[in-house]
């Protein structure tokens, strides 16, 4: 048997080789250079995101197919390396005084961090099953150690074994997905299941049916949408801070990446069957999330629950299934790194070493003794509620009239009702901070310059995507995969 | 000749005992080797595949397939070992710091 080498086109895998080199050259930097570079590692890696977000900007424009069909650089997944790469720069400015309070300063976990965003791009640009797969692992494996990072806290070690167990057996349901997938239309190719598809009797193909649904289960589990969301809650509040704010971040819209191009590219001839289930999911997400975030009082917890629920506002746009669906969900993305990750940072500057603080009641009084603080947390949460003028208004206002464009009326006013919902345990955080009373002493914050830095950007994506979303949203409709 | 469905049959049997072990098992370590059970289950419905199709494609995956359950092995057992260190025990029912 012959076999061809295909042509290498390194330029479309640039921004992922470029990370690789970042985090081989951190770790290196870290074993041989330790004294002279122990602070100087997060420059490193900033360095390296970067560069690769430079690289990035020169790939917008054309759909570029390399390494014979099997990744591509198209606006879509250069929208989500933007995404990957913000969210992992500010986790990294969050991390800098952080993981020194935590006393987990180690090189590795800036290497972990970049390794997981190499992931997630190959993910986002991954045209074949093969790769989608390989971006997965070199995912989920480095978030896994990430997860159990404060190796001598008992909280973590359960936090990462728990993550570790249900994502290992989720991946396995995937894969036999895709071995049905593959077994049903000879190809692991995308774009080649859709030409089969479109040619072939496909709804009658109970191997088609399978693999969509066990596909629905692997993707379900990393965007953590209800009933496989079990482990959000429990990794979210064992895991350091900082990286779960970086799981609620890059790794969920890298599933979203995957999903949408898997389900819209690939299995549009599914539709009529796999729109009915992701309608479901995504009322069961969000209503799940939104009720059960009401009864908590550990605020990562609560943020956990509510990142369930911001999920199921993205499975919306899925099932909408329309070219303002994609764009509205890139721009959700979007949005909801800057709230989000801004939020968790507040978590982190009221945390204590040994993660105290972390109870909703422990913000009482916040806004008499740190005010200003106490706005910056605010306004993450109107935001994270929906209230205009803030980001996150403007997303569900995007997913909620895709869902309506597309006929799906009944879904967009649950959507909107489960808003109303989610306004009561956002506003909770600021009721405690202007009308409750301290209960304990505030110490002096320990604001970092990175920390402060990592703050304003979020504060400021926040503010900016809310009154000035025009551009964003030109760029994220010339971004849809359908047309 | 064993006719190849017999193969697929075999894996889904393979992957049904994987998830009903790690659903029903207690120890870490069983439900680690369940999961690595499942994905065996997958690796021999790919070369089935493979072979009916007459493609290399599935025989790649599997290569793939297993290298990442060899870094996912290595990764699983040092959070166990980390786990065991600070806990003493490796029964998931002991995971319980965590609820609701």
């Amino acid at each position: 048997m012959e076999i061809t080498i295909p042509p290498f086109d390194i330029k479309s895998i640039a921004p992922i080789i470029i990370m690789t080199i970042a985090g081989i050259v951190v770790l290196m930097a870290d074993v041989f250079f330790k004294r002279a570079l122990k602070d100087k590692l997060a420059y490193l890696s900033l360095i390296g995101i970067i560069i690769a977000g430079v690289v990035t900007f020169t790939q917008i424009g054309p759909t570029v197919y390399s390494f014979s069909d099997t990744f591509v650089v198209d606006n879509y997944s250069v929208f989500f390396n933007f995404i990957f790469l913000v969210s992992t720069a500010i986790v990294i400015l969050m991390s800098v005084s952080y993981i020194k309070q935590e006393g987990i300063n180690y090189g590795e976990y800036y290497t972990l961090i970049l390794f997981a965003t190499m992931g997630m791009m190959l993910m986002a640009g991954g045209s074949d099953l093969i790769t989608i797969f390989l971006g997965l692992e070199i995912m989920s494996i480095s978030l896994y150690v990430l997860a159990g990072f404060r190796r001598n806290r008992l909280d973590s070690n359960e936090a990462s074994l728990k993550y570790f167990l249900l994502g290992a057996f989720a991946t396995g349901f995937l894969l036999y997905g895709i071995a049905m997938l593959y077994g049903a239309t000879g190809t692991t190719n995308i774009k080649e299941i859709a030409a089969f598809l479109a040619n072939n009797p496909a709804l009658s193909n109970p191997m088609i049916i399978m693999g969509s649904s066990l596909l629905i289960i692997g993707f379900g589990f990393k965007i953590a949408c209800v009933p496989f969301h079990k482990w959000t809650p429990d990794v979210y509040e064992g895991a350091p801070t900082a990286i779960t704010a970086f799981l609620s971040a890059g790794p969920k819209a890298a599933a979203f990446a995957v999903f949408f191009r898997v389900f819209l590219v690939s299995l549009p001839a599914l539709e009529p069957k796999w729109s009915m289930i992701l309608w479901v999911l995504a009322v069961l997400t969000m209503t799940v999330g939104n009720v059960v975030a009401i009864a908590q009082t550990n605020i990562k917890r609560m943020l956990a629950y509510s990142s369930i629920a911001h999920a199921g506002y993205a499975l919306i746009a899925i099932v909408a299934a329309n070219s303002l669906g994609t764009a509205s969900m890139l721009f959700y993305m979007l949005a909801y790194i800057f709230m989000n990750l801004g939020a968790f940072a507040v978590v982190i500057v009221l945390g204590r070493k040994g993660e105290e603080n972390l109870m909703i009641e422990d913000y009482n009084g916040l806004g008499y003794k740190h005010p200003l603080l106490a706005i910056t947390m605010s306004i993450f949460m109107f935001s994270l509620a929906g209230i205009p003028p803030l980001a996150g208004f403007v997303g569900k206002f995007y997913i909620f009239s895709a869902a309506i464009k597309s006929g799906y009326v009944v879904l967009a006013v649950i959507g909107v009702l489960n808003s109303v919902v989610a306004v009561y345990y956002y506003l909770r955080v600021t009721v405690a901070m202007y009308m409750k009373p301290p209960e304990r002493e505030f110490a002096p914050l320990s604001l970092s310059p990175y920390m402060i830095v990592a703050l304003i950007i979020s504060i400021w994506g926040t503010i900016h995507l809310g009154i000035f979303p025009a551009r964003i949203i030109e760029f994220a409709q010339k971004s849809t995969l359908l047309y | 000749m064993i006719p190849l469905s017999w193969y697929l049959i075999l894996s889904g049997i393979l992957f049904t005992i994987g998830v009903i072990g790690v659903l029903t098992r207690r120890n870490a370590i069983v439900i680690f080797m369940c999961i690595e059970l499942m994905l065996n289950a997958v690796n021999l419905a790919f070369v089935t595949f493979s072979r009916q199709l007459n493609s290399m494609d599935g025989q790649i995956f599997v290569f793939f397939i297993m290298t990442v359950a060899a870094a996912e092995a290595a990764v699983g057992l040092a959070i166990i070992v980390a786990l065991f260190r600070n806990k003493g025990s490796v029964n998931v029912d002991d995971m319980n710091l965590m609820k609701w």
